[in-house]
C-alpha cells in the first residue's frame, strides 16, 4: 500500500487512476454496489459484531466475548439439531432435484424443439405464485380425512391413506416442489452449452450412452449443474414455510432457531452467532464454487 | 425435433416432463377447489359448492389493505430494481473494466444467501439504525435480493447487444444522453421489460424477506402464512386463488403487450 501511495505522487499515474475510476464500467457499477453495501454487507457486519457481545445485551460497549459461540457447542446445547435438519434436507433436496431435472433440461435443450418454449412458460408460471399459496395447496391435497388425495382414494378404491403431513419426508417433498424451477433453468443453460458435434463424434468413436453421459455431457454441462445445485441448496437452507406449513411443529430449521433466539429469548447476540455460522458455511461453499465459473460464457457472451 | 434421438427416448422424456408440469399445478387446483367449497371445513369430494368465501373476502377490509401493501412494495421494487439493474448489467456485461470479474461475483452474493437469514440480519440493521420497519423497509429488503436477479436478466440481453451501434451514434455527433435514450435503451428494452416483470412478480410473492422486515404492515403472503399456521379461515384459499389469478392476468397482459409492441416495431 505504501508503495502505491508513493507512486501516486507522479501526476501521470494520478491521472491514470482517475481515468480508471471514471471509466463507464466503474460508474455503472456504483449504484448496485451502494445497494450491496447498505443492504447486504452492512447488515452482515453488524450481525458479525453483535455475535461477539455478551449474551442478552444490546449495544456495543467494548466487552467482546466468544461466549455465544462456545454456548452453541456446549454440552447439552440443542442448536445442532436445526443445523442438521436444514443442511441435511437441503443436500437431499439438491440430490433429488438433480435426478428429476436433468432429463427435463436435456429434453428442453436438445429434444423438444419448438415445444420447449411453452413448456418453459408452464414451468416458470408457478414461480410467480407465492410459495405459501402453493404449499397450502399441498396441505389441502394431502391432509388426512378430507384431503383431495384421500378423497380420491376413498371414492375410487375404498382406501384410506391416513396422514401424510407433518413428517420430514413431506418437508423434503415441499422443498423439492418449491425449488424445482431454480434447479431446472440453470441446468437447461448448462446442457445447451454441450456442442452437438462433440456428442456425435463420441458416438461415432463407439462410446456407449453412459460413457457419453459421464465423460462428455456432465463435464460440459457442469457450470449449469453447479449454479442450479448451489442456488437450490442455499434457498433450501433458508427455507421456513416448508417446515412450518407442511411439517407442523415437528421439525425446527436454522432460520426458525435464529428467529426464536431473536424474539422469544430476546438474545440477539446468541441468534447472531447462529446466523454467522450459517453465513460462513454457505459463504465458503458459494465462494469456492462461484470462483470456478465463467459467468460470461454461461450467460451467452459472444 | 432432434432426429438423432430415438423415438422411445423422446416419448419417455416428454412423458416425464408432462408429469412434472401437471405435478406443479396440483396445489393451485387444490387451493381453487377449497375456495369454492361452501362449508367452513373442506372435505373432498365437495358436497356443496359456493362462492360465499369470495363474498366474505371482498367484504373484509383487510383484503384491500394487504393487497395495497403488496402492490406498493412490488411497484417500488420493480421500478428501482429495473433502474439499478440496468446500470448493474452495463457494468456486468457491456464494459470491460479492471474489477469486472470480481464485481460479477460480489453482486450475485445476495442471491446465494439464505433469504430468511438475510431478513433477520436486515431487521437487526434497521433496529441498529433506528428505522421502524414498515412496507418501505420490506421493499428495500426485496431490492437487496431482487436487484441482482434483474441485473442477471438484463445482462443476458446486454451480452447480445452490439456495442458498435453506440459508437456509430457517437461518431454521428450524438450526445451521451441521446445515445442512451435513442440507442441503448431501445435495444435493451425487451431485457428491461422482462427484468421489471421478474422484479414485480418475485416481490409480490416473496415471504421470507417480508416476514421479518415489514413491521406492522402485512403483505398478502404474510397474511396467508398467519392464516395457514395460526388462525385458519377458508378466506385464505379465496385470496390464494385470487392471487394466482392476478399473477396470470399480469403475465398474459405483459405477454400481449410484448407481442403488440413487436408488431409495431416490425
Amino acid at each position: 500500500m505504501s508503495d502505491a501511495s508513493h507512486r501516486l505522487d507522479e501526476p501521470s499515474r494520478l491521472l491514470a487512476l482517475l481515468r480508471s475510476i471514471a471509466s463507464p464500467g466503474v460508474l455503472n457499477a456504483v449504484p448496485p454496489l451502494l445497494l450491496f453495501l447498505t443492504g447486504f454487507l452492512g447488515p452482515l457486519v453488524l450481525v458479525g459484531l453483535t455475535s461477539f457481545i455478551p449474551a442478552r445485551t444490546f449495544g456495543f460497549h467494548g466487552d467482546w466475548t466468544l461466549e455465544n459461540y462456545s454456548q452453541l457447542f456446549a454440552e447439552g446445547s440443542s442448536h445442532y439439531i436445526p443445523f442438521l435438519w436444514s443442511f441435511g434436507l437441503a443436500a437431499a433436496c439438491v440430490a433429488f432435484l438433480l435426478m428429476i431435472c436433468y432429463p427435463i433440461a436435456y429434453g428442453m435443450a436438445k429434444v423438444f424443439g419448438k415445444w420447449a418454449s411453452p413448456i418453459t412458460l408452464l414451468l416458470v408460471l408457478p414461480l410467480f405464485v407465492s410459495e405459501n399459496v402453493r404449499l397450502f395447496g399441498w396441505v389441502i391435497f394431502l391432509m388426512k380425512g378430507g384431503g383431495i388425495f384421500a378423497g380420491i382414494m376413498k371414492t375410487l378404491f375404498g382406501l384410506d391413506p391416513g396422514s401424510m403431513l407433518y413428517t420430514p419426508a413431506v418437508v423434503l417433498f415441499g422443498l423439492c416442489y418449491v425449488y424445482l424451477p431454480f434447479m431446472l433453468f440453470p441446468i437447461v443453460l448448462g446442457v445447451s452449452m454441450i456442442p452437438k458435434d462433440l456428442v456425435e463424434s463420441a458416438n461415432d468413436l463407439g462410446a456407449s450412452r453412459f460413457q457419453m453421459f459421464r465423460e462428455i455431457e456432465v463435464p460440459l454441462a457442469m457450470p449449469g449443474l453447479l449454479v442450479g445445485g448451489l442456488l437450490t441448496f442455499i434457498l433450501a437452507v433458508g427455507a421456513i414455510s416448508e417446515t412450518t406449513i407442511l411439517g407442523g411443529q415437528n421439525i425446527s430449521v436454522v432460520a426458525l432457531d435464529i428467529r426464536h433466539e431473536f424474539t422469544y429469548n430476546q438474545n440477539w447476540p446468541g441468534g447472531s452467532a447462529i446466523a454467522m455460522l450459517v453465513t460462513v458455511l454457505t459463504g465458503v461453499l458459494v465462494m469456492t464454487l462461484l470462483n470456478r465459473l465463467n459467468l460470461d460464457r454461461l450467460l451467452g457472451k459472444r | 425435433m432432434n432426429k438423432d434421438t430415438k423415438p422411445w427416448v423422446r416419448s419417455l422424456l416428454l412423458a416425464w416432463t408432462i408429469a412434472i408440469v401437471v405435478f406443479m399445478y396440483i396445489p393451485m387446483i387444490s387451493v381453487f377447489l377449497a375456495s369454492i367449497n361452501a362449508p367452513r371445513y373442506f372435505r373432498f369430494p365437495i358436497k356443496k359448492f359456493g362462492m360465499n368465501w369470495y363474498d366474505d373476502t371482498f367484504a373484509a377490509s383487510v383484503t384491500g389493505d394487504i393487497h395495497l401493501t403488496s402492490l406498493y412494495v412490488a411497484a417500488v421494487v420493480a421500478l428501482v430494481a429495473t433502474v439499478l439493474g440496468f446500470f448493474g448489467a452495463l457494468a456486468f456485461a457491456r464494459f470491460n473494466w479492471r474489477g469486472r470479474s470480481i464485481y460479477q461475483k460480489i453482486i450475485l452474493l445476495p442471491i446465494f444467501f439464505p433469504q430468511a437469514v438475510l431478513g433477520l440480519a436486515l431487521l437487526q440493521w434497521y433496529t441498529f439504525l433506528g428505522i421502524i420497519p414498515s412496507w418501505e423497509t420490506a421493499a428495500f429488503a426485496h431490492m437487496v435480493w431482487i436487484v441482482p436477479i434483474v441485473t442477471l436478466v438484463i445482462s443476458i440481453q446486454v451480452f447480445s447487444f452490439d456495442a458498435s451501434m453506440e459508437e456509430a451514434a457517437y461518431d454521428l455527433g450524438a450526445t451521451r444522453f441521446q445515445v442512451l435514450r435513442e440507442v441503448t435503451i431501445p435495444a435493451l428494452a425487451p431485457g428491461l421489460f422482462s427484468g421489471a416483470l421478474f422484479a414485480f412478480l418475485l416481490s409480490w410473492g416473496n415471504f421470507p424477506l417480508s416476514a421479518f422486515t415489514s413491521g406492522a404492515d402485512s403483505t398478502v403472503p404474510e397474511w396467508l402464512y398467519s392464516k395457514m399456521t395460526v388462525a385458519y379461515t377458508p378466506m385464505a384459499s379465496a385470496i390464494g386463488s385470487l392471487s394466482v389469478g392476478g399473477s396470470l392476468v399480469i403475465l398474459f397482459g405483459a405477454w400481449f403487450m410484448l407481442i403488440f409492441w413487436r408488431r409495431r416495431q416490425a
